[in-house]
């Protein structure tokens, strides 16, 4: 390893050397304060890191991790996701764990994970990426220590979540058996020599897709999301259903495209099926919902359909440029928006008692008693709804251009009647905040210091502009694929 | 001086009123009356600087330099979008039609509004800000973008300070109008991609989409997708479901502005992207089209006398007399057009006219129930008047504008197919029954002297003169209305010269 090897990877190395840092500063002196200072420099630093990084790239460091624009870009953006879940979770944690710092460190470990996977081009990383994520993430789960809701959600996730990994790697020991190779180009190369039809490869494939589904959330894997999202506390929900998804839709898409799973035509229609029934199921389940967070829930699930289009489409090389770049800007449009709607709940249930406020009639009058934070969720439902000026409009936007230009009418359809279905729900929650303050009774109170209201300016801000000025990431995005 | 100059006046005028709340609860009205006012003389000016003779040339379909006012910015070059706004007799009419009528929303809401009457002149502002957009894009995308952004707005009007039952309302309306959005966006993709394909860059400029002609099933089905957007917000016969209950919750100013101008926008993009984009397919499709205009005249009329709430007989009359819009236009002839375009100023007006009595009804007797109502006229006897005029108005007496419209609809209408006109006729004897009806349930009939009610007062009679005017001056002398948007229909006529195609000459 030379330097230049060390620079590329300085996302990844800030990350763990804060992590350390942080496990000094708490073995020392508890102090949640200086705890989540430091957490938020840690973040800064590794998002600012990226910049170093980035004048090495494309690198290969070691054969796990290649360091590229695109790892980059998503090393920053799971920084700065990692960044708006601390503030969010600074008064959140101080009311409901007994001893709250350690929490932070998980947090920083769990990014840590996600930008492995942002870097990974080989199965090890990969496995190692999403475990890392994971495990931190069942801790991060249970972390409020006041109420059972949690710890039922962590012990389900943990059970669930290491089945299919378990699942998933069986499924790589086959692939390895029958190739011999683990990384993604090599694997892409012995993949083209065997026979298609090979048995022990159609297991491997199905083991694959069903440990990444139930990671992704996609129907028929999706059972967990609404029990896990509803136990956890809402920060970590948020950072759960952004960075966590975006890491590994990240990470399978670069497997495709490295490995060229597309050639699998049985694949791609798989791939295909499961995001029109995503779409399907999560909109028609989330039609039910009071629980705020079950609805974004399932919600999540749909959005998961809306992505996995994308790698459909990509099986026509023809396409592959813009299904790529739509999926790349679907995911930071998704991360963005995602985060905002948890981070309001978060901010609804920070003064705690064991229960958090996510009903549905919580949320009613907000929009006269708290303005900014109603505008928040405004932002954010109409982004998910894919509702014009938003990021979320521009992502639906790519896809809806991706899936055109393959002319897939059957997964436009789908997408249509998602998206129908959608819009029902997350205008319920509108609804709901607008209501008159005679109709409701007390809103529980949130925090409201300087900190909350620039994340929340901040937030608003940056959905609003992916939505009106997108061209420059655009520009952007087309120059680094 | 520029397009978006008059929608940026509108957005920010929104903003200021909002935010005078804080001041004072009355400033907002002000704030808003001024910007709508300011926003009507900036566009004279624009107007007034053009050449006198450019109103009369025939524009260019496929180029928006002829067009009386055309800018163009890129904004998001990837995608070949750009930020083009153009203004031809058409646009200029409704978009003039919609300022207007703004005045009247406020004028109509005057004192109704206690809760943050800020928020809601700001909404109305964005409303009118929205409908201008919609008529003056001339980008597909922009369009779009208008079309979804300016029922947010309306959203909120009907939510936030609706009647008894507005959430089921505010809810429907907009669930209604996004997924025909939806559709609509998918045919827009759709020939974009097509364009791609042909060019081998993406455009969403109206003027270069126009020459594409996708024919065949691929053009059919996006042409229905525009048409199923389109007629979803006219609204036409059998996706006429959410208007009256939209209508009957919203407050008065926001049925004001639903249905003088929201509906209109549905005729608007038929006349210019529906039909022109698609010509063949459209077409094909008029008989069908044209039936459900038809048979959306007949069954509004019919449900509207079916009403005893005030609101929802005038919403269902407007289905009624939407189907007019939707017979001239797919009707495709010079005459028919005319009187279409006619409907849309001319309906606009009255039936603006007739929510914002509806809604001083309720606001004197809190009910909307024609039944607890009955002989008005000895109470208000200036309101009886006002009813009166806009009430016979609205069924077609000849001398005022809607006569003249529905008059050319069924001239043109004849040409192309007499049993439609037979039918559609019909449509002007049941305005009669159902609009002296319902004059007869309210104003006239036994008075009750123990009632305690205001008559109109000054403000008031002013907006109901302004639209008595506006009415006799469509009815009497239309011609400046016709000759501004002659030109336009001449331009979108020379993209497709065949009439509607009926199958055999059974029609």
């Amino acid at each position: 390893m030379t330097v230049n090897d060390f620079q590329a990877l300085l996302p990844l190395l800030v990350l763990a050397i804060g992590s350390t840092v942080l496990m000094l500063q708490i073995a020392f002196w508890r102090n949640i304060k200086l705890t989540s200072a430091l957490t938020v420099l840690t973040f800064v630093a590794a998002a600012l890191s990226c910049l170093p990084a980035a004048e090495l790239t494309p690198r290969a460091v070691t054969p796990l991790l290649q360091a590229d624009q695109l790892a980059l870009l998503f090393s920053a953006l799971f920084c700065v996701a990692g960044l708006v879940t601390t503030v969010l979770s600074v008064d959140y944690m101080a009311q409901r764990g007994d001893e709250p710092e350690e929490y932070f460190l998980l947090l920083v470990l769990s990014t840590l994970g996600a930008c492995v996977l942002a870097y990974s081009v080989h199965l090890v990383s990969l496995l190692l990426g999403v475990e890392l994520l994971s495990v931190a993430l069942y801790a991060l789960i249970a972390y409020p220590d006041k109420s059972v809701l949690p710890l039922e959600a962590a012990i389900k996730y943990l059970v669930l979540s290491g089945a299919a990994s378990a699942t998933m790697l069986f499924g790589f020991a086959l692939l390895y058996a029958v190739t011999g190779a683990l990384a993604f180009t090599e694997l892409g190369q012995a993949l083209a020599r065997e026979q298609a039809n090979n048995t022990i490869l159609l297991v491997a494939a199905t083991l694959i897709i069903a440990g990444l589904g139930f990671k992704l959330s996609l129907v028929p894997f999706h059972m967990w999301t609404p029990d896990v999202y509803e136990g956890a506390p809402s920060p970590v929900t948020g950072f759960l259903a952004s960075v966590s998804k975006a890491a590994i839709f990240l990470a399978l898409m670069r497997w495709f495209l490295e490995s060229n799973l597309f050639q699998y035509d049985i694949l791609v229609d798989v791939i295909g099926l499961l995001a029109i029934f995503s779409m399907l199921v999560g909109n028609l389940l989330a039609l039910q919902q009071e629980n705020v967070k079950r609805m974004l829930a399932y919600s999540s699930i749909a959005h998961m359909g809306y992505l996995l289009i994308v790698l459909a489409v990509a099986g026509n090389p023809e396409n592959r440029p813009l299904a790529i770049e739509a999926a790349v800007y679907y995911l930071i449009a998704y991360t963005a928006t995602t985060l905002a709607a948890f981070g309001l709940l978060a901010l609804l249930s920070s003064n705690g008692n064991d229960r958090e406020n996510v009903q549905l009639h919580d949320l009613s009058g907000l929009f006269w008693q708290r303005p900014l934070l109603a505008c928040l969720m405004l932002v954010a439902l109409l982004s998910l709804a894919g509702i014009p000026l938003t990021a979320g409009f521009i992502g639906k936007f790519y896809i809806f251009s991706a899936a055109v230009s393959g002319y897939h009418w059957l997964m436009l359809g789908a997408l249509v009647i998602g998206s129908a279905i959608g819009i029902y729900y997350y205008l319920r929650v509108i609804f709901f905040m607008t209501r008159r303050p005679e109709e409701h009774h007390s809103l529980p109170t949130a925090p409201d210091g300087w900190q909350i209201r620039t994340l929340s300016c901040a937030l608003i801000a940056s959905i609003l502009l992916l939505g009106t000025v997108p061209q420059p990431l655009m520009a952007y995005l087309r120059s680094i694929l | 001086m520029s397009l978006s100059t008059l929608l940026l006046i509108l957005l920010a005028g929104g903003l200021v009123a909002w935010f005078s709340e804080r001041i004072n609860k009355d400033l907002p009205r002000w704030v808003s009356l001024a910007t709508i006012v300011l926003a009507l003389l900036y566009l004279l000016a624009m107007v007034n600087g053009l050449e006198v003779g450019s109103f009369s040339v025939v524009p260019d379909p496929t180029s928006g330099d002829s067009w009386l006012i055309h800018s163009r910015q890129e904004w998001i070059p990837r995608f070949g979008i750009s930020f083009e706004l153009a203004m031809d007799g058409l646009s200029l009419l409704l978009v003039v039609l919609t300022l207007l009528l703004g005045v009247i929303a406020v004028a109509a809401s005057w004192v109704e509004i206690d809760f943050k009457p800020g928020l809601f002149q700001a909404n109305i502002l964005w409303t009118l800000a929205g409908v201008s957009g919609v008529f003056l894009a001339m980008d597909l995308f922009l369009f779009f973008l208008f079309w979804e952004v300016m029922l947010i707005p309306m959203y909120l009007l009907i939510a936030i300070w609706g009647h008894e039952n507005k959430a089921y309302a505010a809810m429907k309306f907009f669930i209604f109008t996004q997924v025909s959005g939806l559709l609509m966006l998918l045919s827009i993709m759709l020939l974009a991609w097509k364009g791609h394909e042909v060019t081998g860059s993406y455009s969403f400029s109206y003027f270069d989409l126009l020459g594409l002609q996708v024919e065949g099933r691929l053009g059919y089905a996006m042409m229905l997708g525009f048409f199923v957007a389109f007629t979803v917000k006219l609204p036409a016969f059998p996706f006429h479901t959410w208007l009256p209950d939209a209508h009957t919750q919203a407050p008065t100013a926001g049925s004001v502005l639903l249905a003088g101008i929201l509906l209109k926008t549905g005729a608007y993009g038929l006349l210019r992207f529906a039909i022109p984009l698609f010509p063949e397919a459209s077409m094909s499709f008029a008989p069908v089209a044209m039936g459900l205009g038809a048979a959306g005249v007949i069954y509004g009329a019919i449900l509207a006398f079916a009403q005893t709430d005030f609101k929802r007989l005038v919403a269902y009359s407007s289905v009624s007399h939407m189907g007019f819009v939707l017979l001239g236009l797919y009707a495709w002839n010079s005459l028919a057009l005319q009187g279409a375009v006619m409907q849309m100023v001319a309906h606009g007006v009255s039936t603006a006219a007739l929510f914002m009595l509806a809604g001083a009804l309720q606001h004197r007797l809190h009910t909307r129930n024609m039944e607890a109502m009955g002989g008005l006229w000895h109470n208000m006897p200036r309101m009886g008047a006002c009813a009166m005029f806009f009430a016979i108005a609205s069924l077609g007496l000849p001398g005022l504008g809607n006569f003249v419209a529905e008059f050319l609809i069924l001239l043109g209408l004849f040409k192309v197919s007499p049993w439609m006109t037979a039918i559609a006729a019909l449509g002007l004897i049941t305005a009669a029954i159902y609009s002296l009806w319902m004059m007869q349930l309210t104003f006239q009939g036994k008075p009750d002297d123990s009632r305690d009610l205001k008559d109109f007062g000054l403000r008031e009679m002013t907006a109901m003169a302004g639209m008595v005017i506006a009415l006799i001056w469509l009815g009497l002398y239309p011609q400046p209305v016709l000759e501004l948007a002659q030109p336009v229909l001449d331009s979108l006529q020379n993209l497709l010269d065949t009439g509607p195609k009926f199958a055999g000459a059974a029609l």
